[in-house]
């Protein structure tokens, strides 16, 4: 059976993606994914008893020396950050904690 | 160059001295200038560096011999790295991003000799099947500039189509390539997963995800593939396999088999794709191809399969848009608590298209605890049944054809509403990139009421037979004329 997605089940999962729904949106969202569940039930449906998962068709990653190799320099680390302290290397971001 | 000229006959006139690679770039950039403005194949331009480039090839193209794309030019699909060009993925949280290195494939390119032009459109992220998904304006199909080029991959086929560029590079998740060479009427191929690096490559579904040549010309196609291909161990998945043994003299063995999935062929195909593949059959037989029948996994199940993988794989590679180490931060608002939790999600909701935010939803929760087993985990167990199931079709085929897209071009924005039905327009190529297959577009018709709409046939092989797929491609080339048509007044 395919799911039933409330404006609730929808917050809960904007919340997990960290995205903001107004609540119109949330029920487009609800309403969309439902239906594209039911669309994709078809997979509940195939035996897969017995059957390892597949997360992908690459072969076992091949192994290399565990040496330090050369990472970005710092200037073109920094280059791109909306807000960074680069002679003190850091990424400066809004207060974590408190409220 | 001319029109009927391949790309490789031109990098052998550069080489020689009888063209001048500045002089096909400047009349690529003149065409571009000039036509671009209907198409928006183009995000962006590298004319300097192109023309500078250029001009260092013809300065002494000795320098360059056994350079496979010596001074030929090539656009980029915009979620490819480009040193210091911005590179937007079709996405507004990327619009100003300058990536700090050159893809993989960039070096690749640079080191065969080859000329970058510019970005080329895509729906952002890679997320759609026609550009209407890019947060910059759609491209548009040389063919009937209402209709879609296709996607995610649209911007690159249409330059090619329109002569903007002989030779472009995509990215194929579901079709990505595939796809929009069909509905553009040139080349397209996506390698076996592992055949590219990814490194560069903006990611969108890992497991999915590979970078491959748009061309007018098999041959043209299957030099830009064999010049990015290889090892590069900054891509784990990126495998050591022999290189693609193909040379343009390379055509299909007599008693090759190819296999034809007639049950899933019967509805839901327009009919005149329907009616162009079956005509297609005719010149690959009479090329000395055994046609067979082959069972293939179903193609809804198919479709079900890969958007809950690829939504599940995109949710988690999206995370990174958070507006800290790069890319667009959304300003603090009066309302706002001013934390870190409000700040990510201001940003990602800013920064994000529709279709982005329905595929990161859709993939959140198919991984969401109480889920993930009924919907991720049982896709993952689909899959390698799909893999199974394609092994067992190639005991008794060497190859599989297929149309590439149900449809020819649908209209721009026909389709937005709709998810579902925009997902569908993948029902053919997502097979291949669940199997990790190689698979390529050509050219194979055209609609029989106006416009007159391009048609692909898909021809898909065996892991690593890139050589083989592209051999059958070439026969089926030499024995018709498709390639050769033009969109009116391009």
């Amino acid at each position: 059976m395919p799911p039933r997605i409330t404006r609730d089940e929808a917050a809960r999962i904007a919340a997990l993606a960290k995205l903001d729904m107004a609540d119109h949106e949330l029920d487009r969202a609800a309403r969309e994914l439902e239906s594209i569940l039911g669309y994709f039930d078809v997979i509940a449906r195939v035996d897969t008893t017995g059957t390892e998962p597949a997360a992908t068709m690459a072969g076992p990653p091949p192994l290399r020396a565990d040496a330090p190799l050369p990472s970005l320099a710092p200037a073109d680390t920094f280059a791109n950050a909306p807000d960074a302290d680069t002679a003190a290397g850091l990424f400066r971001v809004p207060r974590v904690l408190g409220s | 160059m001319s029109a009927a000229e391949s790309a490789i006959a031109l990098r052998d006139r550069i080489l020689a001295g009888e063209a001048s690679a500045a002089a096909v770039c400047r009349a690529l950039f003149t065409s571009i200038q000039a036509h671009d403005g209907r198409v928006h194949a183009f995000q962006s331009l590298m004319e300097d560096r192109a023309i500078a480039r250029a001009e260092a090839i013809d300065r002494d193209p000795s320098r360059f011999r056994g350079a496979a794309l010596a001074g030929l030019p090539v656009a980029l699909k915009d979620n490819i790295a480009t040193r210091g060009h911005v590179t937007t993925a079709g996405s507004r949280v990327l619009e100003s991003f300058a990536p700090p290195y050159d893809a993989h494939v960039v070096e690749q390119l640079e080191a065969a000799g080859a000329v970058v032009i510019g970005k080329t459109t895509l729906d952002e992220f890679a997320m759609g099947s026609s550009t209407d998904h890019s947060a910059f304006g759609p491209a548009h199909n040389p063919w009937a500039l209402d209709r879609t080029p296709g996607g995610s991959s649209g911007g690159s086929a249409a330059a090619v189509a329109a002569r903007f560029a002989p030779l472009a590079l995509g990215s194929d998740t579901g079709g990505s390539i595939r796809q929009p060479a069909a509905l553009c009427g040139v080349v397209g191929m996506k390698p076996t997963y592992g055949r590219v690096s990814r490194f560069g490559l903006f990611a969108f579904a890992s497991s999915l995800d590979q970078i491959g040549p748009f061309a007018r010309r098999v041959r043209d196609a299957a030099a830009l593939l064999q010049a990015i291909s290889g090892r590069d161990p900054r891509d784990a998945t990126s495998a050591g396999a022999p290189p693609i043994a193909w040379t343009p003299d390379t055509t299909m063995p007599r008693g090759t088999r190819i296999g034809v999935p007639r049950a899933h062929l019967r509805e839901g195909v327009h009919d005149d794709v329907s009616a162009a593949f079956e005509a297609a059959l005719e010149p690959l037989r009479k090329a000395g191809a055994v046609i067979v029948d082959s069972e293939l996994p179903s193609p809804s199940a198919a479709i079900a399969t890969y958007y809950l993988i690829a939504t599940a794989e995109a949710s988690s590679n999206l995370a990174r848009y958070d507006g800290v180490r790069f890319g667009r931060r959304a300003g603090p608002q009066p309302a706002d608590t001013g934390a870190l939790d409000t700040m990510y999600a201001r940003t990602r909701t800013e920064g994000f298209g529709q279709e982005v935010k329905r595929r990161i939803m859709l993939g959140t929760y198919a991984l969401s605890a109480g889920y993930y087993d009924a919907y991720y985990l049982q896709a993952l167990k689909v899959r390698a049944l799909i893999r199974r199931e394609f092994d067992r079709a190639f005991a008794s085929a060497d190859i599989i054809a297929m149309p590439t897209s149900p449809t020819p071009a649908f209209e721009l924005g026909a389709r937005i509403a709709d998810p579902l039905e925009m997902y569908l327009a993948d029902v053919f190529t997502v097979g291949a990139s669940l199997a990790g297959l190689p698979g390529i577009s050509v050219p194979c018709g055209f609609t029989a009421a106006p416009p007159r709409l391009p048609i692909g046939l898909q021809l898909i092989g065996k892991p690593w037979d890139e050589a083989g797929v592209l051999a059958a491609a070439e026969s089926y080339e030499r024995a018709t004329a498709w390639w050769q048509d033009a969109p009116a007044g391009f």
